[in-house]
């Protein structure tokens, strides 16, 4: 088991450090740092003077694990548009993105599970191909249309909910929250609905097609020769195998949840990583681009570490037992 | 003989499909009488599985039984309710499935899958059910059944995981077990482990058993009965020394021919030209004709039925009058 | 009795086969199959005749006329008198030769985005799977990271970092085609991996082996067998990756980095109409919406009923 573990955590480290190569290159070869960090006006002496100080000259080698020890200790750069550190900017933004991207994909979670149990077992209802159907439409609408259209109904017509930004935010320390108080809430709950329809329908469609492969097997035709009820057996014996799979890929969805929240923030002007994102690749503000890459590694080696384990809880195949003789 | 455990008469199983109707089973009747074992042997694709698949009930829509009756110690099974039909299940008719290692879930322990069919079956408390699990793992012949009971199904080798399906199969005593290739999964020197077992068990409990398999050896050491399948329909069912040494149907004969043997001529094995028809191409009259070194007259006009003394039936045209049809040319 | 000599089948009679196989015979039998056909077809073909069937060319500033702005869907400017059927623009652009111009380039980006990582895949797809070891092992973990990073952050790094390589005075007629290669190298992972899993299994048949043994070539043999057998799942994945490929051209554009406004897009025309969604003009955003959702709808319909169509487990 402790294999297990340690072999888990040599790849998360090893995603990280590629990942760090790649962000490194960007910093270093798509434009000029020192060109961005100084004035049109600066001599050629302050430049090279700043492209010592950046260490621009020693061996590439050298400057990546520099870079990445610098990292390590929170130092991200300085943001070539705003001129201010760019972890200031990583930590003022992320509570907006990590709880917008948690919310959302524990609605995903709730109701694509329940939904994809329920059209699996009633394979031919109404409701259920109804879910299907509308599922399909989910996938082929982008986020951005949802968003705005949700806007557009509950906004603008209907004038229930604010259009756009987090409302009253509430500070714990250098974390700020808006489950705490009623706009906030207000705020959350179009955003946290738009990134989570994207998430749910793919859910949904898993589960049920998991599902209705585990209600296929062996052990399930097994089962159903020994009398066990319907019931048992669809909430037993083929929900608990279908879990394993769920629960990898959605998983590795909430990485690409902080990913799609690019978008969703966009649309609502949440003042979350994904905004800021955007604004980097628009003004080419490679710290900043970087430094959200790792951040986006990061989490989802966390998640990737977290699976992982969850996996050989559920699983008792993975607890390497040996297999007795005879 | 004295009445029958299982009585199946007259079984048609049709699966429509886009292009057509499909007839899997065609027409069959047999009875299996208490504590009796029937083998039902025959190719791929002859119906053997599904034979056993519509008695137990678990024919797939839109496959289904289209006519004739499955009698379970005289009273109709076939066109029960599903809930009524589920209490049959595992109560009074047992299964076994070809590879143990599928049949068992990989995610819950022996133990906890034994300890559900029996309470779903039976009143028991938890606590008994866990002792009742305990003494079939031991019947069985599992070793350390206090350990194992709490062991999952990928810790147990192949041989002693169809040991812990058959536990799981007679753990509410059924009448009737049907076992469906219990063997071709397993080891050569494990089969004949769980043949014997299987025998010894059900006798034991008292239960009679549907032995479906495709190996003739399986049968000759195990089957009181044998009935040879072959598209869908019986050629020829009848107690197994007799269809062995002395086959009627030529089917029949041609399989004893292919089967090598230790002792007896050195000839060359014998091959059954062609191969069994598929279920969309069934040939009119016997299905079997076209391959058959003596088809005649009748054969590819006229479907013969099963006939003979009580015990040995065949169908084929040589052993029984047939009828003649005045525009048929030779 | 003689074996009869095969013949070659004639063209009619392969054309009957190929009306009753059984993925025609589903076409034929699904509803939904048939007009998510029609749809896609239709909309397919008004942006390819674009230049002849618009009123209008939504692409020339000058053929514009400010006055005509803001008109509302079927009626007549009052200034000039002309109708649009559909309205128009703040800057006078008839809306429904806006949404054909636009769909041109939203088609042209999700096809050549399409092609481009199906060339890819295909090839890293069949090395891998006939080179092994290390070559194999690499092209698999980068396909991987591929695979678990969201496809539209890849593009947006790979558009960021074109865009500061490139100077900036070509970034807007660079834009589409920076754009074919981001979503692109954002989406080749799975026909690789589709590829390389037939790969491996035609690799170890016999008549690899011999083929070597004669001194053929084994990779076009490999072509001529393995292609055939992976045509089916990649046509499968390619469709479905057309309508992702349109929705993260449309995206891409709506967030800013995608199509300029001199050529706009779908996604383009609908961050522009959203300027005027809260101000009455809804017109401006909601037609290039519907032909957008039109067509990913009825490209992932069509996608969805050939993966069940073509996969036998179904059946």
């Amino acid at each position: 088991m402790i294999a297990y573990i340690l072999r888990s955590l040599a790849q998360a480290v090893m995603v990280m450090l590629a990942v760090a190569l790649l962000a490194f290159s960007m910093f270093r070869f798509v434009g000029d740092p020192v060109a961005n960090m100084v004035g049109q006006e600066a001599s050629v002496k302050e430049r090279e003077e700043l492209a010592e100080r950046l260490g621009l000259n020693k061996p590439f080698p050298i400057q990546f694990a520099n870079y990445v020890t610098d990292m390590a200790r929170g130092e991200f750069g300085m943001s070539y548009r705003q001129g201010r550190p760019v972890a200031d900017l990583l930590r003022e933004r992320a509570p907006a993105t990590i709880e917008l991207a948690f919310l959302s994909s524990l609605f995903a979670l709730v109701f694509g599970i329940a939904l994809g149990v329920y059209a699996a077992i009633n394979r031919r209802g109404i409701l259920a191909n109804l879910a299907m159907s509308i599922s399909l439409i989910g996938v082929s609408l982008p986020t951005f249309l949802i968003g705005i259209g949700m806007i557009y109904l509950f906004a603008v017509e209907l004038r229930w909910l604010p259009s756009f930004g987090r409302g009253d935010v509430v500070r714990l320390g250098w974390w700020s929250t808006g489950l705490l108080t009623e706009s906030g809430r207000k705020s959350l709950i179009m955003p946290v609905l738009t990134l989570g329809l994207f998430q749910m329908t793919l859910i949904m469609r898993l589960v049920r097609a998991e599902m209705l492969e585990a209600l296929r097997t062996d052990y399930v035709k097994f089962a159903r020769a020994r009398g066990i009820p319907e019931r048992a057996i669809s909430f037993r014996h083929a929900l608990r195998n279908t879990m394993i799979p769920v629960v990898t890929i959605a998983g590795l969805q909430f990485g690409a949840v902080i990913a799609f929240a690019i978008v969703t923030e966009t649309v609502f002007q949440w003042p979350g990583l994904g905004a800021l994102f955007i604004q980097a690749v628009q003004y080419v503000d490679i710290p900043v681009m970087a430094a959200y890459l790792m951040f986006v590694a990061f989490v989802f080696v966390v998640v990737n570490l977290a699976v992982d384990l969850i996996y050989f809880a559920v699983d008792p195949r993975l607890r390497g037992t040996t297999v007795a003789a005879k | 003989m004295t009445s029958p455990v299982l009585s199946v008469r007259n079984l048609k199983v049709e699966f429509p499909t886009r292009r057509g109707v499909l007839t899997a089973i065609n027409d069959i009747s047999f009875d299996i009488g208490p504590g009796e074992v029937l083998g039902v042997v025959g190719e791929s694709g002859a119906g053997k599985s599904i034979t056993g698949t519509a008695v137990i009930g678990l024919i797939e829509p839109p496959g289904r039984i289209a006519s004739g009756e499955v009698l379970l110690k005289g009273e109709r099974i076939d066109n029960l309710p599903a809930e009524a039909m589920r209490k049959i299940r595992g109560k009074r008719i047992g299964m076994v499935f070809q590879d143990p290692l599928t049949s068992l879930n990989p995610l819950y322990r022996v133990g906890e899958q034994l300890i559900e069919t029996i309470t779903t079956h039976t009143n028991l408390s938890s606590a008994d059910a866990r002792k009742k699990a305990l003494s079939l793992l031991i019947e069985v012949g599992i070793p350390a059944p206090e350990t194992r009971i709490d062991n999952y199904p990928h810790q147990f080798s192949g041989g002693m995981r169809q040991r812990v399906v058959l536990a799981l199969a007679l753990a509410a005593e059924p009448e009737l077990v049907i076992a469906d290739e219990p063997t071709t999964a397993l080891d050569v020197s494990v089969q004949a482990q769980i043949i014997t077992l299987l025998k010894r068990l059900c006798s034991q409990h008292g239960a009679a058993v549907m032995l479906i398999t495709h190996d003739m050896g399986v049968i000759a050491e195990t089957a009181d009965r044998v009935a040879v399948m072959y598209a869908g329909r019986i050629a020829e069912i009848g107690p197994v020394r007799d269809v062995i040494k002395a086959p009627l149907h030529p089917y029949t004969k041609g399989l004893m021919g292919s089967i090598p043997s230790i002792t007896g001529e050195s000839d060359r094995l014998v091959q059954i030209p062609g191969s069994m028809p598929r279920l969309t191409a069934i040939p009119t009259g016997c299905a079997f004709h076209p391959r058959c070194p003596r088809a005649f007259v009748p054969c590819n006009t006229f479907r013969p039925e099963l006939q003979g003394e009580q015990r040995s039936q065949v169908a084929c045209w040589l052993y029984h009058p047939y009828p003649v049809n005045a525009e048929a040319a030779v | 009795m003689r074996a009869p000599t095969p013949t070659r089948a004639t063209f009619s009679e392969r054309l009957w086969k190929a009306w009753d196989s059984d993925v025609a015979y589903s076409f034929r039998h699904s509803p939904v199959a048939i007009l998510a056909t029609l749809v896609a077809l239709i909309l397919l073909l008004s942006a390819v005749l674009a230049p002849w069937i618009a009123p209008q060319n939504a692409f020339d500033a000058a053929s514009l006329n400010l006055m005509e702005g803001f008109t509302k869907p079927g009626e007549a400017s009052p200034i000039t008198g002309k109708v649009f059927w559909l309205g128009t623009d703040s800057q006078g652009r008839d809306v429904f030769s806006a949404i054909l111009y636009g769909s041109r380039i939203s088609l042209l980006v999700g096809f050549a985005s399409v092609i481009f990582s199906v060339a890819i895949g295909v090839s890293l797809g069949l090395l891998a799977g006939y080179t092994g070891g290390r070559t194999d092992a690499l092209i698999m973990r980068v396909a991987d990271i591929q695979l678990s990073f969201p496809a539209i952050l890849i593009a947006l790094l790979v558009f960021g970092v074109a865009r500061g390589l490139i100077a900036p005075q070509y970034h807007e007629q660079a834009a589409v085609a920076v754009l074919i290669v981001a979503i692109g190298l954002s989406n080749w992972a799975s026909y690789a991996r589709t590829v390389r899993g037939s790969t491996l299994v035609e690799k170890n048949k016999d008549y690899v082996m011999s083929a070597r043994v004669m001194g053929r070539s084994p990779l076009a043999i490999m072509g001529r067998h393995v292609l055939p057998n992976v045509t089916g799942p990649v046509l499968v994945i390619a469709t479905i990756n057309l309508a992702l490929a349109i929705i993260a051209e449309s995206t891409l554009s709506f967030l800013g980095v995608g199509v300029p406004p001199t050529q706009a897009s779908l996604g383009t025309l609908i961050r522009i109409g959203q300027q005027f969604l809260f101000s009455g003009e809804w017109w401006i955003l909601f037609y290039p919406a519907l032909d957008l959702v039109l067509l990913a709808l009825s490209i992932n319909l069509l996608g969805d009923w050939l993966r069940d169509a073509l996969n036998p487990k179904l059946r």
